[in-house]
């Protein structure tokens, strides 16, 4: 399956993906203002299975956990940057929103059609014809990320007796 | 084997006995700080659905300060049901409305040296002025260690700053990191920022949390000071027992760094980061003349006692300059009834300024004070990007309380040295 990639610069913050002027709001609405500084049309006309393709330290910024859930929300199916934001990061790879380093992000144009598999660590530029490898998830976390997320894992770990 | 201070507590709280940077490793935690913002409202649904409740109660600070005062019914019943989760769960080190959460760890000594501790807001990096490992993380994963008091982390490296020599007047340590942000940039994943050096040493407590507080911005791990006689001294005055193996937690003299970082403050001019990045940041001079509609004091980073002080300093015997003006959020109630014990209040509000609540108000665009269209501010507080304050066209930059205070007396951006006696 691929989908269309949406393009950003350098240091995409926390601060654009989740405002705080909708901080109350339901994530609906929050997800309906994600990135409207730097492009307005990108909430309004992202379709699921799209992907974000940025810049470097990506998410940077605070804790605010709406940043990743924004690009959950919308169903985008990967993010690649060269680096991330340390706690966006993070937050992500709990949501279950695919993130993954790509060095290569500039040679990415805003439409092109893309497929990632993030376990296999490949993502296939159509559009342009190229085939990247890219770094895979750390072995440490992939029994979190193969449950689905932290809360799928804390739910297993519970079953088993793990957390006492 | 030699070790910075980092790899001992991360050692320690992994019960690892050799753990290298760039492992992995699962952390017992010591100390949790919830909030209302990433708190009971993100976390309590989460137990519910897992069907538990909290690891440990007393491991765990909660305290409200993004939404507080109430400003509409969202944010009421926010506060509302985190005051519920305190019940509910048992929680006694509860602080409502008494100031700013990272602030509440250090007035409570509640960090000891050596402490492993997490926070669901990104700058409780803050807390490494007391020698421990503290930084945040989001509502997920706040989460899990609300459940399992366990955390994972990368093995960081570490980064030696060391900062010597004395200021000039009107140069402190808000400084230093809005030059670090445009020579380190505010990518520096998987990596601590350990300061040192003699005038670093010669900080209060307050002004080394501002070092490790924007560690956040340096996109850095955290940020930490080894622990000294300064820091036992805080620890005391909070009401606490430094623990007996406190001093101890240090850097070995051969540990090994990832780079090591010299500066000298004598030569450091007061820097102001433009819009709309902590980076972007240059001299005071650079921007002067820039024109202002209001001058902000407030956040976690900006608005301790001793940056009242410096206000306070600036403004005696001059007036906020009609038609712009300053906004002073204190940031815990004790820092209020400290500054109006001693004065501080009274310089202030007689010089023009207003008083605002305490709390972490108009820093995140949650509380009082928050910008129109087009509008520009200069801010004590630690983020500029597009938005962050309010209207996405208002501009924002960031200065030392020194240099917000001599903008609202000049109505433009101007070098605080020119008020302070210490001309450049």
């Amino acid at each position: 399956m691929s989908g269309k990639a949406w393009v950003f610069g350098d240091a995409v913050n926390t601060d654009v993906m989740a405002p705080g002027l909708y901080f109350k709001s339901s994530m609906e609405e929050m997800a309906a203002h994600c990135m409207e500084a730097l492009d307005p049309a990108f909430a309004k006309r992202v379709k699921p299975g799209d992907l974000v393709v940025a810049g470097e330290s990506f998410g940077v910024g605070s804790a605010r956990e709406q940043a990743a859930l924004a690009f959950k929300h919308h169903q985008i199916a990967a993010i690649l940057a060269p680096s991330f934001g340390r706690i966006f990061y993070r937050n992500a790879l709990n949501f279950g929103v695919p993130v993954l380093r790509f060095p290569a992000y500039a040679e990415v144009q805003a439409g092109d059609e893309l497929s990632v598999d993030p376990i296999a660590g490949s993502v296939i530029n159509h559009t342009q014809n190229k085939h990247y490898l890219v770094d895979p998830i750390p072995d440490y976390l992939m029994g979190m990320v193969n449950a689905g997320g932290l809360m799928p894992w804390l739910k297993q770990r519970l079953a088993a007796g793990e957390i006492v | 084997m030699a070790l910075t201070i980092t790899e001992k507590i991360v050692r320690n709280a992994s019960g690892r006995s050799d753990c290298r940077p760039g492992e992995i490793v699962t952390c017992r935690v010591d100390l949790a700080l919830l909030l209302d913002s990433g708190g009971p409202r993100r976390i309590w649904p989460r137990l519910k659905e897992l069907g538990v409740g909290v690891w440990d109660p007393e491991r765990i600070v909660l305290c409200t300060d993004h939404f507080v005062p109430a400003v509409d019914t969202a944010s009421a019943a926010i506060l509302k049901l985190t005051r519920e989760f305190a019940a509910e769960f048992g929680i006694n080190k509860f602080f409502d409305m008494q100031g700013i959460g990272h602030l509440m760890l250090a007035e409570q000594g509640f960090l000891q040296p050596g402490m492993f501790a997490c926070g669901g807001d990104s700058h409780s990096t803050h807390g490494g002025a007391f020698g421990c490992y503290i930084s945040g993380f989001g509502a997920i994963e706040m989460t899990g260690v609300t459940v399992t008091g366990e955390i994972w982390v990368p093995v960081p490296e570490t980064v030696r700053i060391n900062w010597e020599g004395e200021f000039q007047h009107g140069v402190v340590a808000k400084d230093i990191m809005l030059k670090l942000c445009r020579e380190l940039g505010m990518n520096n994943g998987g990596v601590v920022m350990e300061y040192g050096g003699s005038t670093v040493r010669a900080m209060d407590m307050q002004e080394r949390a501002v070092l490790c507080n924007m560690a956040a911005e340096l996109g850095a791990e955290t940020g930490i000071v080894e622990p000294d006689e300064v820091t036992l001294q805080a620890l005391r005055d909070a009401g606490q027992q430094p623990a007996a193996d406190a001093i101890e937690w240090c850097s070995d003299p051969d540990a090994v760094y990832k780079t090591r970082l010299d500066f000298s403050s004598a030569e450091l001019e007061p820097q102001v980061a433009a819009p709309h990045a902590p980076s972007n940041s240059g001299p005071v001079g650079d921007y002067r003349g820039t024109k202002i509609n209001q001058a902000y004091v407030g956040s976690c980073v900006g608005a301790k006692l001793s940056d009242l002080h410096m206000v306070a300093e600036v403004l005696r015997g001059r007036k906020v300059k009609p038609g712009t003006r300053l906004m002073v959020a204190p940031a815990s109630a004790r820092v209020m009834t400290a500054a109006a014990a001693d004065g501080t209040l009274a310089v202030i509000t007689q010089a023009g300024g207003i008083m605002l609540p305490t709390g972490c108000g108009a820093c995140a665009a949650l509380g009082a004070g928050i910008l129109a269209e087009d509008e520009v501010c200069v801010s004590t507080t630690n983020r500029n990007f597009k938005g962050r304050m309010g209207a996405n066209s208002a501009s924002v930059y960031l200065a030392s309380p020194y240099s917000v205070a001599a903008a609202s007396v000049a109505g433009e951006l101007v070098d605080p040295r020119e008020m302070l006696g210490s001309p450049p």
